[in-house]
This record gives C-alpha cells, structure tokens and sequence, in this order.
C-alpha cells in the first residue's frame, strides 16, 4: 500500500467520518431515547412535560446524525451498506417502526385533545424510544459477531440489546441532572445511580466477547507492544465508572454544582467503548468480510464529497453550538410563542 | 408473491406516505414566512394568528416527514442495493449533500423556529423560520437532481458495468431537471394553497369569524389562482421534454398504441394491453398531435416501437388522468374563488364547501404525478443503465412481506392521526379559548 494515493487514504478517512456521526448519533440520540425509556418512571404530568421540553428542540437535529452516518456508509462503501443493512434488515425495519413512533409522538402529544389522548401518546413514545434502543443494541450483537448465526450468537444480541437501552437510560438521566433541578433531578441522579453498574457490565462483557470474534483481533488486544498501547482504554474504562459511580452517590451537590460532569463522563465512556470496537475491526466494515478499501467508492465521487463535508461541517457545528446556547440551562416549558 | 414485486410495493408505499409531508412543509415554510413578515411589517394581530395556527400544522407535518424520511434513506440498502453498487458514484454524492446542506440546516434551526419566539431576538426568528423553509427547498433540490438524473442520466461513462462521474455539471443539470423541479415546486405551492384555503373555508363555515380566516383564505386563493395555470404551463414543457427522451412513457400515458399523425387527445379509455387498444374511447380528434407536436398532422410515437419495453400501460394512463383531471379542477376553483373574492370580498357558501372538499386535493394530484412518472420509466430504474429488478437485493419475500404489513399500518393509523389532529387543532382555535398572548415580540 502506498500511502499517499488518494484510493488509499479517502476511505479512512471516510470511515472516520462515518464513525465519528455515528458515535455522535449515539451520544446524542441516546439521551433523547433514554429520556424516552426513563418516561414511565414519573407520574406527574408536569414532570413528564419538563422532562419532555429537556429534548424537545435538539432530538430532530440529534437523529439527523444517524441519516449522516447511513448516509456516508451507502456512498463510501456502497457494497458494505448492501450486505449490512439485507443482514440486518428486520432489526432495522422495526428500529425504523421505533423511531417513527418515538419522533411523531412529540408532535401528537402536546397537541392531545385531552389527558386520555395524551396518555396514550406517551405510551407510543416510551415504546418507540424502547424498541429503537433495544433493535440497535441488537444489530450492535449482530455485527460484533459479524452476523453470525445460531443461538449463542442469538443470545448475544440480545444481551447486548438490553446492555444498550440500559446505557442509553444512563446517559438519558446524565442529561436530566443537567437539564432538571428538585424533585425531577433527585429522580434522575436515582436512575443514573441504578443504571451505571449494568451499563458497566454490558461494556465489560461486549469488549470481553469481540477478541474471541477472530485470532486477527485477539492478536490485536493481547499481541506485546500492542497491549501496551492499548491498556489506557480499559483503565480510563474502569476509572471513569468508579469516578461516575461515586459523583452519583453524593448528589446533587450544593449550588447545583459538578451538574453537567455525568453527560459529560458518559460521553466519554460511549466514545472509549467506541474507540475499543472501532480499534478491534479496523480496517475491515464488514466484521472479517470486507475492508474500507475493498468497498469503497470511486475517488473522484468521495474527493466531491469529502470537499463538501470540509466546507459544511463546520457551520454545521456552529449553528449546532448556537442551537445549544439559546435552549441551554434548565429545561422549561416548551411553547411555539 | 416474488420478494421483487414485494421490494417494489414496499418502496413504492414509504415514499408514498414520505411524499405526502414534504409537498406540505416545502411551500408551508415560505407561507410561515410570508405571515411573519406580514406580522413584523403591519403589527396587525391576524397575522401573528395566522402565524401561530399554521406553525403547528407546520410542526405535525414536518415530524411526519422527518420520521418517513429516516425510513426513505434507509430503503435504498434494504431493498435496492444493486442501485448503489451500480450508480452510487453519481447518487453517492448527492444525497450526502442533501444530507450536508439541507437536512442538518432544516432540523437544527426547526427547534429555533418553533420554540425560540421568547428566547431570541425577533430577527433570528425570522432568520430561522427562513432558514428552514430554505433547507426544505434545498432538499428537494437535491432529491430531484438524483430522480431527474435517473430518468435523463447523462454526465457518466461505464466502467464494469460501475457508472463513474465524467461531468458534474451535466449531472445536476441533466435534461429534465428544470421541469421536475419547478414542477414538484409549483405541486407543493398548489397541494399548501387548497390545504390553506380548504381549512379556512372549514372554519368559517363553522362560524369562525376570526380576520386571520379570511386572510389565510385569502392568501390561499390567490396561491392557487396563479399556481393551478402555472402549473398547466409547467406540466406541458415536461411532457414535451419527456417525449424527447422517454417516448414509451408519453406514448402510455397518451394511451396511443400507434405512432402516426393526427392523434386524437384521449379523454378516457380503457386501455387493454392484450388486445393493444383502447376501449371505450372518448377523444379529441387531432388533440394529441396538437398538444405534443403544435401541429393538426404532427407524428406522435405510440406503443408499437416499444414493443416488450414499455411501462404498464393502464396504470400510468389512469394516474395521468387523474392529475390532469385534478389541475383543471383547480384551475377553475382557484380562478372562480379568485373573482369572487375580488368582486365581493367573500365566497358563497357553495364555493366555500367546494374548497373544504379540494382540501387535500393537492395530495391527489402529486401522488398520481410521481405515479406516473415512476412507473412509466419501468422497467429501467436508471433510464438505459439499470433495470429494476437488476436492482433488488436477496432478502426473502416473507420478510419483505412481514415488514410491509408493518409499515402500512403504522402509516394508515398515523395518516387517521395527523387529519384529525389538524381538524382538531381547527376546532380548537374557533372557539376563541386561545387568545393571543399580549407583548410579543416581532
Ligand atoms: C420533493 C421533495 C422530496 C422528495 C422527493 C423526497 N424528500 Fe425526503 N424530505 C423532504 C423532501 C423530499 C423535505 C421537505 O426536506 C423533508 C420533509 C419534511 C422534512 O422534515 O424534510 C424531508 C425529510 C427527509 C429526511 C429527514 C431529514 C431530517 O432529519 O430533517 C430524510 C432522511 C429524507 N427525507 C430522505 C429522502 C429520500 C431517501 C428520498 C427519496 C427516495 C426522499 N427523501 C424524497
Ligand atoms: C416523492 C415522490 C415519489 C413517489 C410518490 C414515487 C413513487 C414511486 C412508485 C409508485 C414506484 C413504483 C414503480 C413500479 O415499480 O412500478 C417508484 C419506484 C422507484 N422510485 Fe420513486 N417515487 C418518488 C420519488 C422518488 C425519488 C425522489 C427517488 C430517488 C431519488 C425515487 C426512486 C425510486 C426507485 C429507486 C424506484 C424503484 C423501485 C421500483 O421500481 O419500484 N423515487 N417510485
Ligand atoms: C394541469 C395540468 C398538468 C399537466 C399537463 C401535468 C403534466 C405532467 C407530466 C407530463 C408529468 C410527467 C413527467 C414525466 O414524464 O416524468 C407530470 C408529473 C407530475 N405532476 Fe403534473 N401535470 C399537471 C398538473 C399537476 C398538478 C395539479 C399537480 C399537483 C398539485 C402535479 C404534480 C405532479 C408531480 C408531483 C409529478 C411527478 C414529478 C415530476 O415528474 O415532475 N401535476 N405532470
């Protein structure tokens, strides 16, 4: 491989675009589904429209990553999009069903004809934000495995199913300590507090499961110098848990203070995760089947893209940022006017 | 059933239902424009109603089509991964810039648009509302690019059977572009203004004497008065321009079995694709070579040169009469509701149940529109470089099926959903128990 032919570098770099939206997918839609999942747990009617009005105005440009991130996947390596998304076409036919639900129940909730009609909004939306996190983790089980099949593997997905809308109630609470305050935020520390040990073991046990998918990979983990590299992972991992775990314990803190510290550790605990599976299958995007380079796209098609992507992602991250500022601080009540 | 047929209903139903939101929000968002800068300009209270009542449909429509539209971008490697191997070069790039400059643009500053009124400055709501109605303006742009490329593809060699891009220029500006997107505009322009008009005739009729009914009315009116006739004009230079480069699609949808002169311009029919003939004609003599060619004599392609390779004729021969049918109706109703208006300052009452009745005529019509237009290319996905079925994927026809049953009932409860909400939300604001709230910004 010479390293300087633009058919060599323009697929890593497109496979890291695509990784970098979908972990900013996960990350930001996770805590909008986590709210979703967290839902049923209040009563209150005010309680559930504050924790509501805590998503409100980002979930529409937080999904919008998942239409980047598949979208970069079809145009960069159009031949991993078809194997991936016919291996997985169920799951993402019901994930579909799921945010579908989940995206229009906003819409239909808060103009309700009565508390009936709301109520029953509010189902739709726990259901899709729960069917959306558990058919994702599904597919996440399915791909660690490379799609493969059988009960074992079955049950992983599974396992790694619920491990998922498990982490994305964490990081859905994390954004509820931030974003509420009294009684809402006491409740949302409780989930957090409940949520990280589980979440723990689910990261634990998926990283656990991806050496043994191939000897390239075990290799890869527990090869010399390479483990060396590598060992800041697992540690940072296991300090950020413990760190999280304690913080949890004693808040909130006086003055609101330390608020924003669970997003933000869950962020980074999501992206250390992330960087672990994107390490172990690097540089294949079907698990052991294909690599970046063999699925690839023309060059002259991901140079035109790669100019735009260049030019517009930065303003995307500036209006991003802007839309951040002007519906930061505590959630309240959302209306039109 | 074959998993073909199946793969093809499936796509066939999502962008159906995804079409119905976006001919809403596209000329919705430029209407939301239009009554804030109204607001801003004359301070006069109705607009801000107007405002306020329209941003919601605005909002439910806008969910509907986001949710839809996840499922659209999702459709292309479910069901036809064979397209993206083929001609991902070309499609590849354009849809990642409707992603980059449309999408991110229209979803960020929507939640600015509908929640930040209290929480910025007049002027960046302004900006935001105008924003978004030009992101969904650009995604249509985009979409259009890669559909009207699929039907004139030009730009492009082949390698391996692999399309590789040779000019961009060509690409975007292919030979039918400027039709189907002025077209699909001028669609959306016309399904907002009897959906605007419709409501409004709706609320009156119940007694709702608020002056915003009136001025949405109005502003209805006047959008399909000169939109329906501009549309005629729009309609007839595209299918001049798909004779040029699809003869076979004109010739179904002329149900014109023969090329000669002189071809009548069939009104109905039912066309028999055993016997190769109409049934049950009635025509105009000469109408069809008038139409397509300006001349009495002029030749007109008919079905026998495509013999084996032409669309279904039945059913893009219906669906053209049903479009066609429907934008003579709005011409009339638009032009007479016009006159009235500007005659009497008010409509009769027939007229007014007449546009409560062409409410959702808009939607009609687009559907019979892309109906015909994508079925009278088959059997060619990409029009002389790739077949349907060379397209489709290997998922089995149960799945396929499985999920379609899924699909088809989530959208039949939410299409129940949004109508009723949106005649509820119509109720709820005749009955005055909404007032505005005092000391808005502007
Ligand atoms: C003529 C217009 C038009 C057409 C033919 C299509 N769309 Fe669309 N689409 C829009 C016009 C639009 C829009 C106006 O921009 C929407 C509707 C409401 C909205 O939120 O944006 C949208 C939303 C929308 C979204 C959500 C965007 C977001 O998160 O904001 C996706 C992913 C797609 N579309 C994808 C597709 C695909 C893959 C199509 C074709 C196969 C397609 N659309 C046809
Ligand atoms: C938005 C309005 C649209 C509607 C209502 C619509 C409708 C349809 C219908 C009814 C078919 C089935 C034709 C048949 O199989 O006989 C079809 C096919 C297809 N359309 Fe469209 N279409 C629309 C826009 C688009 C756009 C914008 C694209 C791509 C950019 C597109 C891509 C396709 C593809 C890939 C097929 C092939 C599958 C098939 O033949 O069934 N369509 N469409
Ligand atoms: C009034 C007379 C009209 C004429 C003569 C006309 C003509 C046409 C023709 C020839 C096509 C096929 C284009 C192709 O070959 O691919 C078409 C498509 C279409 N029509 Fe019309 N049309 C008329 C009215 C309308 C109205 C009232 C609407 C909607 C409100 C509408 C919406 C559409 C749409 C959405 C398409 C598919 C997209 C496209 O190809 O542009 N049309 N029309």
């Amino acid at each position: 491989m010479t390293p300087f032919l633009p058919a060599d570098w323009l697929p890593v770099i497109f496979a890291g675009l695509m990784a970098l939206s979908i972990l900013l997918y996960v990350v930001l839609d996770g805590f909008d589904l986590g709210v979703g999942i967290l839902l049923p747990r209040v009563a209150a009617e005010a309680d559930r429209d504050r924790m509501i009005a805590a998503i409100g105005p980002f979930w529409d440009a937080n999904e919008t990553w998942l239409v980047l991130g598949v979208g970069l996947l079809l145009v960069a390596f159009p031949s991993a999009h078809g194997i991936i998304l016919t291996e997985l076409y169920l799951p993402v036919a019901v994930m579909l069903a799921g945010l579908t639900l989940r995206g229009v129940a906003f819409e239909f909730r808060a103009k309700a004809a009565d508390l009936k009609q709301k109520r029953r909004w509010d189902h739709a939306f726990v259901a899709g934000s729960l069917i959306s996190a558990l058919s994702q983790g599904w597919m996440l089980g399915r791909y660690v495995l490379g799609f493969a099949d059988g009960w074992a593997a079955a049950g992983f997905a599974a396992m790694a199913a619920v491990g998922l809308a498990i982490a994305y109630a964490f990081i859905g609470a994390a954004w509820l300590i931030w974003r509420t305050e009294g009684d809402l935020q006491r409740a949302a520390i409780g989930w957090a507090r409940l949520a990280i040990w589980p979440m723990g073991i689910g990261i634990l046990l998926v990283s656990a499961v991806t050496p043994l998918v191939s000897s390239r990979i075990f290799d890869r983990w527990f090869a010399f110098p390479e483990v060396l590299a590598l060992a800041p992972l697992p540690i940072a991992t296991a300090a950020l848990l413990l760190g999280l775990g304690s913080l949890l314990r004693h808040m909130p803190l006086p003055g609101d203070a330390l608020r924003r510290v669970p997003f933000w550790g869950a962020v980074a605990l999501f992206a250390l995760f992330f960087a672990g599976l994107a390490w172990s299958f690097f540089p294949y995007v079907v698990p052991e089947r294909l690599t970046i380079w063999q699925a690839a796209s023309a060059p002259e098609s991901l140079t035109l893209i790669l100019a735009g992507a260049i030019f517009v992602l930065p303003v995307i991250l500036a209006y991003t940022f802007l839309a951040w500022r002007i519906f930061g601080g505590k959630a309240r009540d959302l209306t039109y006017y | 059933m074959d998993a073909l047929i199946l793969a093809r209903i499936q796509f066939a139903a999502n962008i159906s239902f995804h079409i119905l939101f976006p001919t809403i929000t596209i000329a919705l968002g430029w209407v939301l424009l239009f009554f804030k800068l109204r607001f801003n300009a004359t301070g006069d209270d109705k607009w801000m109603d107007a405002y306020r009542f329209w941003v919601k449909v605005f909002a439910l429509s806008f969910a509907l089509g986001v949710v839809s539209g996840i499922t659209m971008s999702f459709q292309f490697g479910t069901n036809w991964p064979g397209f993206m191997e083929r001609v991902g070069n070309i499609a590849g790039p354009l849809l990642a810039y409707e992603v980059l400059t449309a999408f991110f643009l229209e979803a960020t500053f929507l939640g600015i648009m509908l929640f930040g009124f209290r929480r910025v400055p007049g002027w960046v709501h302004t900006g935001a509302t105008f924003l978004v109605a030009f992101g969904t303006t650009m995604s249509a742009f985009w979409i259009l690019v890669l559909n009207s490329w699929m039907h004139t593809p030009q730009g492009f060699e082949l390698r391996d059977g692999v399309a590789h891009a040779t000019d961009w220029w060509a690409i975007v500006f292919n030979p039918s572009m400027p039709y189907r997107l002025s077209h699909m505009l001028m669609a959306s322009v016309l399904t907002v203004a009897f959906l605007l008009a419709g409501m409004s005739a709706w609320r009156w009729l119940r007694g709702d004497r608020a002056p915003s009914v009136m001025a949405v009315l109005r502003t209805g009116v006047v959008m399909a008065a000169v939109g329906a006739p501009t549309q005629l004009l729009l309609g007839d230079m595209h299918g001049l321009n798909t004779l040029e480069h699809q003869p076979a699609k004109v010739a179904a949808m002329e149900g014109n079995w023969e090329t000669r002169g002189g071809v009548p311009l069939v009104l109905f029919a039912i066309p028999d694709e055993q016997a190769r003939e109409n049934r049950f004609e009635i025509a105009i003599p000469y109408g069809a070579s008038l139409v397509l060619t300006h001349r009495f004599d002029g030749e007109v392609p008919g079905l026998n040169q495509f013999r084996g390779a032409h669309p279904p004729v039945a059913p893009v021969f219906y669906a053209f009469r049903v479009m066609v049918g429907t934008g003579m109706l709005m011409i009339g109703v638009g032009l007479l509701s016009a006159f009235w208006l500007w005659r009497r300052g008010t409509l009769p009452r027939l007229l007014m149940w007449g546009l409560v009745g062409m409410t959702f005529s808009g939607w009609v019509a687009t559907l019979a529109g892309w109906y015909v237009t994508e079925i009278g290319r088959q059997p060619w996905l990409v029009h002389g470089v790739l077949t349907t079925a060379q397209a489709a994927g290997p998922v089995p026809a149960a799945s396929i099926g499985a999920t379609l049953a899924m699909y088809l009932i989530l959208y039949v409860l939410l299409l129940a959903a949004y109508v009723g909400t949106i005649y509820r939300l119509a109720a709820k604001a005749s009955g005055a128990a909404d007032p505005l709230p005092k000391g808005l910004p502007a």
